[in-house]
């Protein structure tokens, strides 16, 4: 694999402050802290031990001295700081600390509040990032969610699954609290279920924590959030929608397969539903002006639905 | 190829140690006869030539790594331009973290773990280290928050710290093609979860805000940077969440929901009374038709008992809805 040589340089002229910090660190230390592997880093050393100062002799050489695993810098040729922020660097660590600033159940708000104000001096900015975070969140609900993850107790939860529309008790193992987009979720091992889920923190209606400890099988990991919360099933039924301008919104609101232009004002939207009585649901709440193309189950599902409910009102 | 790399990385450190050590301004020749890897014979027009490519593409490539490369010359009798790194100028300044603030760095650094920025917060971060700052790589802050960011936030950010203008395709869900919006981009704001671009729209003369995910396309800037001045004290946020207080309910109707249904409803109403037909409840609206809507979602497990507006509503809906053909075959899809 070669790296490329930008890359390469950054990392040669952090490591010799980095070393000179840490006299005698273990090299396995070192390489795990600073996310590079054993190799990689013995190479980076090597490199290193050819640079110098003009003159290039014996004693312009940058030096370091070995003992056993432990490597200590015994001459670093000028380059005892570490270069400064670039604003990249900047944008990125203090955006992410306004964003754990705003985050409703951040434990330690004081600390990302100081660290924010010394990072923000330490980089020198000419102006602070041009970034604002503003994150909604019921905070106490999340502190008391957070004090029950602390103790870690399994919990009897009550909660409303929107994909059924069943509000059903379950035992849950927290793992650990998340905030994605703005909401939050506890992301446990459901015991009914038998694998690992993510719950909406304001769909928990209500808690109870057991005498036993949380214990997720051994092995089990957290999901990965790379494409979001809501992945969906592949496998999962097609359905297609006609919709209107009104009702277009939904394609920023849900995964879509498709999205086809049909005519000025109509599109054909196609997206994979693990729940036919939630797309019922949603079909007949988007209205009138949405027609279901497929599947034909679906369709005459939501007009059973309509003409039940009429039947409400005769 | 490992090899060609390695004495260009080397040449590179060699040459930041040197103009880090020289107090005089240094011109490409001394550079050229000091610094190893740039041995050439100035009188040969092509090595010389050769020489001046490379050094200019290296001094690039130290630009593009933040190291603040100083030009000037030595003495007033210089005419050729030289070149010399002021170590208060690259060093990152002495940072002091307490436990608990490095903590809080480091779990900052890991939000960026899925999105835009996750390089440069490890190379931020791995510059603290390198600064002194001891980051646990465990600690945890009681939740995790995760940044997801639209591909439009690195362009978008890096133009408004540039006050460079900007120029993209923007499509709102409700219009059938993107439009061309030009943009002096003011900053970037996070509101609920989503991104949005605050700034002064040329095209309208006005303030805009635009949503990151319904960008088309990608960011192109346009022009020099420093164009623009944002106002001052500018408050991003309040152009975004200028309308976006909570929801007044200030109405009240009431439902008759079946029996163990309906649970999403239930959820959200003050129980008045049960009955065989079922549970009467109490729930709070802003206006009916959105109301109606959201009723309609639950079918025949919720009847409207009053008043009558919602009631209506939610009739006249369920009424188009029954008449909504419903064979796929009745629409044949006309050319688009």
């Amino acid at each position: 694999m070669t790296v490329s040589a930008p890359a390469r340089l950054a990392r040669l002229l952090n490591l010799v402050p980095y070393l000179l910090a840490r006299p005698g660190i273990e090299l396995a230390e070192a390489a795990a802290d600073l996310g590079v592997s054993d190799k990689q880093l013995r190479e980076d050393l090597e490199l290193l031990w050819v640079c110098g100062l003009p003159g290039y002799g014996p004693g312009d050489l940058i030096d370091m001295s070995f003992d056993g695993d432990r490597v200590t810098v015994t001459y670093d040729a000028g380059i005892d700081r570490p270069l400064r922020l670039t604003p990249d660097e900047a944008t990125a660590l203090v955006v992410a600390l306004r964003m754990l600033a705003e985050t409703a159940g951040t434990t330690d708000r004081d600390a990302v509040a100081r660290a924010l104000q010394k990072i923000e001096h330490a980089a020198r900015l000419e102006q602070p990032p041009p970034v604002a975070v503003r994150l909604p969140g019921d905070t106490e609900r999340l502190a008391n969610l957070q004090d029950l993850l602390e103790r870690g107790k399994a919990l009897s939860i009550s909660y409303y699954s929107a994909a059924r529309d069943v509000t059903s008790e379950r035992i849950i193992d927290p793992m650990r609290l998340l905030s994605v987009s703005g909401r939050s979720y506890v992301e446990a091992w459901c015991r009914s279920a038998k694998g690992v889920r993510m719950f909406r923190a304001d769909r928990i209606d209500s808690i109870t924590e057991l005498e036993e400890p949380a214990a997720p099988p051994a092995g089990v990991t957290g999901n990965d959030l790379t494409d979001g919360v809501f992945q969906p099933d592949p496998q999962a039924e097609l359905i297609t929608l006609r919709v209107s301008r009104g009702s277009r919104w939904i394609t920023e609101y849900y995964p879509c397969e498709s999205v086809t232009e049909v005519s000025a004002d109509e599109w054909l939207v196609s997206m994979r539903v693990n729940d036919m009585d939630w797309a019922r649901r949603f079909v007949l709440g988007l209205g009138p002006r949405v027609q279901v193309v497929e599947p034909d189950h679906l369709a005459e599902g939501v007009r059973q639905s309509a003409l039940a409910a009429l039947a409400n009102y005769a | 190829m490992a090899s060609v790399s390695r004495s260009r990385t080397e040449r590179l450190v060699n040459l930041v140690i040197c103009l880090l050590a020289t107090r005089r301004y240094l011109t490409a020749a001394q550079i050229a006869a000091t610094v190893p890897g740039y041995e050439h014979d100035p009188e040969d027009v092509r090595e010389h030539d050769a020489f001046q490519r490379k050094f200019e593409r290296d001094k690039a490539e130290l630009r593009a790594l933040g190291v603040p490369l100083e030009t000037g010359t030595a003495s007033i009798f210089d005419s050729e331009p030289g070149y010399r790194i002021a170590a208060r100028d690259y060093a990152l300044p002495a940072i002091m973290l307490e436990p608990d603030e490095a903590a809080a760095v480091g779990v900052a650094a890991r939000l960026w773990r899925h999105a835009g920025l996750a390089a440069a917060a490890t190379s931020g971060l791995n510059k603290l280290r390198a600064g002194g700052v001891e980051v646990d790589p465990h600690a945890t802050l009681g939740i995790e928050p995760v940044i997801a960011v639209d591909p439009a936030f690195e362009p978008l950010t890096a133009a408004a710290r540039a006050r460079c203008e900007v120029i993209f395709s923007y499509r709102v869900p409700d219009d059938d093609k993107p439009t061309v919006r030009h943009l002096q981009p003011w900053g970037v704001v996070c509101w609920r979860g989503k991104w949005y671009v605050v700034g002064h729209d040329t095209d309208r003369e006005a303030p805009r805000c635009f949503r990151l995910s319904r960008i088309v396309g990608s960011v192109k800037t346009q022009g020099q940077p420093d164009a623009f001045e944002p106002p001052e004290n500018l408050d991003l946020i309040g152009y975004v969440g200028r309308n976006a207080g909570p929801v007044a309910r200030p109405n009240t109707a009431r439902v008759l929901v079946k029996p163990g249904r309906a649970a999403g409803v239930r959820r959200f109403a003050q129980p008045v009374q049960s009955t065989t037909d079922g549970d009467v409840l109490e729930l709070r609206y802003a206006e009916p038709d959105s109301f109606a809507a959201w009723l309609v979602g639950y079918g025949a497990d919720v009847t409207v008992l009053g008043p009558d507006e919602v009631r209506k509503a939610v009739v006249a809906r369920l009424e188009d809805i029954a008449c909504v053909p419903f064979s796929s075959t009745a629409y044949e899809l006309e050319p688009a």
